[in-house]
């Protein structure tokens, strides 16, 4: 079963809902958890263990210069304005390259091949005998992390159990994490921000056909509006995480809640088992 | 001699835009002529990438002086590897004034 | 005018509420952008009243013409963001994995796939109290944020006149629609907040705000939930040479205006004074009054 851990708004707490979430159902059985948010990815911070990088590539041109004749088909195609053809030599912009091939295949003169490019790491690391975590991390200046997410994704196929961390929005990243999930959490807060934003996720995962439940974090208690649009909505309210100062507080240091308070870790269990009744799937 | 200067309008009594690569127009200007071209930038819009694509115009069309506001860094190495001479025009000046400006060496060269 | 953006790296710091702030305290004509086109929040603020609506178109899409597919797979083959796919015997571009590169139409030997426009959002421009805002609406799963982003920077700058201060609130992140929002701003206010995370992202931001030759400021929100993590903050800070111009105080209060669509700083609060003083650090900063 592969779930999802999302949210419109960010800093709503989807990585500390994540992290806690993973490790409590770790104690009954084995579980992926992959961090999809590869622009700030944050899962590693709760977690130690020895980790294995391998890089994430693209593919980018290279001229060869003694077959170009500046024609100038290359840069007139490139939709990004990635390569620029002056009169005596061709300039390229890997930051706006997209890797989509198709100045080799305009090329007339055979004079461009292709070579790879580091834009960012997949790390795996086993965090115990059954939680292990992988995490995209897009290096920085990088615009793109779709190629991360789709690698950190791939890391974790074959195995029983994940679970995606997703970044905060609604664009592409998010749809590429998404995809392929049988059930998404979406972790909102009982602000009009947050109310706001979960319009917004509850719309995507409808929008990809994802059936989808509610966690209301750093609840203060006044969540009537959030409820109201949940029922409309038909979206099951799974959780409310209270506003703490100590969870706030283990959570700042980079600590899990969970662990410090044992009682949540059954909460987390069952939630998880109440998402397999809804999915039909065994738990 | 062929100079370009971004605009926010066809005319050479438009403003100068201080944008180069989403600059709305391209105004040539042909020093021998003394006539002046103006050419939609199809690029003011465009996704990703105005910077390159519009110094790619430039160098399309045989300008070698480009008189605009700011630079991007993308642009701005397009037009040095072409060797096109970049000055800087006053805020607010209309496109006749900057040229006045060049002739004059009163703008600040940038590249 | 002077032209800043309120960004954080890590989502959800208090971004907006600040922005919101800013535009309160700030004095002169003020004209506002909301980057964060994903989850735009601003409006929540302001009360917007719409002034023009325009359909965002992001980049083409590619189509496949039934009629002239004669079903090589080369589209499908070429295609390097799996957007072509193969389903009940026809080949289909799935729109949300479409990059708009038109490499499809490069390969088809019977010339049935062609790159078309698709409305992707919308833009809109607005009437505050405090000014004209330029705002959107990203049809949710849509790519090319960044140019959305831009479009809105556009819209703004069009009508910004001889306005004093152009404020953009910016998306989360480090991609592509932050390196649209920071281009071409005079300065950036980094809104952090005291939690492990928040430094790690703040670093991440840092580092790519520094290729745009801004100022760089940073607020330190809620630092007294953790103030061990708030000194690390400020030790990186003062080792990157970047002034922390605000240190706002976790207040219960600030979730209240929020709810009551109130800017906290109508508000006499321990955050609403902090606000003060950040706005004063910066305004002296970008050489305003």
């Amino acid at each position: 079963m592969k779930l999802v851990v999302a949210s419109g708004k960010g800093g709503t707490g989807k990585s500390t809902f994540s992290a806690n979430f993973a490790l409590s159902i770790s104690r009954c059985r084995d579980v992926v958890l992959v961090d999809c948010d590869v622009e700030e990815p944050n899962l590693h911070l709760f977690f130690s263990g020895d980790m294995r990088e391998s890089d994430v590539t693209v593919q980018v041109p290279v001229f060869d210069m003694e077959r170009c004749d500046l024609c100038g088909k290359c840069g007139e195609f490139c939709r990004y304005g990635a390569i620029a053809v002056l009169p005596e030599k061709i300039m390229f912009f890997h930051d706006l390259c997209h890797a989509c091939g198709g100045c080799r295949i305009v090329c007339p003169n055979e004079a461009i091949s292709e070579t790879e490019r580091v834009i960012g790491k997949v790390w795996d690391a086993p965090v115990d005998e059954h939680l292990r975590l992988i995490s995209g991390v897009l290096n920085e200046g990088e615009p793109n992390g779709i190629p991360v997410i789709m690698a950190a994704k791939e890391a974790a196929e074959g195995n029983d159990l994940i679970i995606y961390d997703s970044s905060p929005g609604t664009a592409c990243p998010v749809i590429e994490t998404i995809e392929g999930s049988d059930y998404a959490v979406l972790v909102t807060e009982s602000t009009p921000f947050g109310l706001h934003d979960l319009k917004l996720a509850a719309e995507v995962v409808q929008k990809l056909g994802v059936p989808a439940g509610v966690v209301i974090n750093r609840s203060d208690g006044k969540d009537d509006e959030t409820e109201a649009f949940c029922r409309e909505a038909g979206l099951e309210i799974h959780m409310k995480i209270p506003f703490d100062r100590e969870i706030a507080r283990l959570q700042s240091r980079g600590d899990l809640f969970s662990v410090a308070m044992p009682e949540w870790q059954e909460r987390f269990v069952e939630l998880y088992e109440d998402i397999c009744t809804r999915t039909g799937g065994a738990p | 001699m062929k100079l370009c200067i971004t605009a926010k309008g066809e005319s050479p009594d438009a403003q100068v835009e201080e944008r180069f690569g989403r600059a709305p127009f391209f105004i040539f200007h042909d020093t021998e002529q003394d006539t002046y071209t103006a050419e939609a930038n199809t690029f003011a819009d465009a996704a990703g990438g105005v910077g390159p694509r519009s110094a790619q115009v430039l160098i399309d069309h045989g300008a070698t002086v480009l008189v605009t506001g700011q630079l991007g860094g993308n642009a701005r190495r397009v037009l040095e590897g072409a060797g096109i001479e970049v000055y800087q025009a006053a805020a607010g000046s209309t496109v006749r004034e900057a040229m006045a400006a060049y002739r004059e060496n009163k703008l600040n060269r940038i590249l | 005018m002077k032209r800043i953006a309120v960004i954080s790296g890590k989502g959800g710091t208090g971004k907006t509420i600040i922005t919101g702030a800013l535009a309160t305290l700030a004095k002169g004509d003020l004209v506002f952008a909301d980057c964060d086109v994903d989850a735009a929040n601003l409006e929540l603020l302001f009360e917007p009243e719409i002034e023009t609506t325009e359909p965002y178109r992001g980049l083409q899409v590619a189509d496949i013409d039934q009629d002239l597919c004669i079903q090589c797979g080369n589209c499908e083959e070429y295609c390097r963001f799996g957007a072509i796919r193969y389903t009940d015997d026809r080949f289909f571009v799935d729109p949300v994995k479409c990059e708009g590169c038109a490499v499809c139409t490069l390969v088809c030997p019977t010339n049935a796939t062609s790159m078309k426009d698709r409305e992707s959002g919308k833009i809109f421009y607005s009437r505050t109290d405090r000014g004209p805002l330029a705002h959107a609406r990203l049809e949710p799963g849509s790519g090319t944020t960044g140019l959305l982003v831009s479009e809105v920077k556009k819209r703004v700058n069009e009508r910004a006149g001889d306005r004093d201060l152009l404020i953009a609130d910016g998306p989360p992140g480090i991609g592509c629609p932050l390196i649209a929002t920071v281009t071409g701003m005079d300065a950036v206010l980094i809104v952090t907040e005291p939690s492990t995370s928040g430094l790690h992202d703040l670093k991440r931001v840092v580092k790519v705000a520094r290729n745009f030759g801004v100022d760089i400021f940073v607020a330190i929100n809620k630092y007294n939930l953790e103030e061990s993590v708030a000194a690390r903050i400020e030790e990186y800070c003062e080792d990157e040479g970047i002034p922390v111009v605000g240190r706002i105080p976790f207040d219960p209060t600030v979730i209240e205006a929020i709810r009551s669509r109130k800017p906290v700083t109508e508000y006499d609060c321990p955050a609403a004074d902090a606000l003060r003083a950040m706005w004063e650090r910066i305004a002296s900063a970008l050489g305003r009054e």
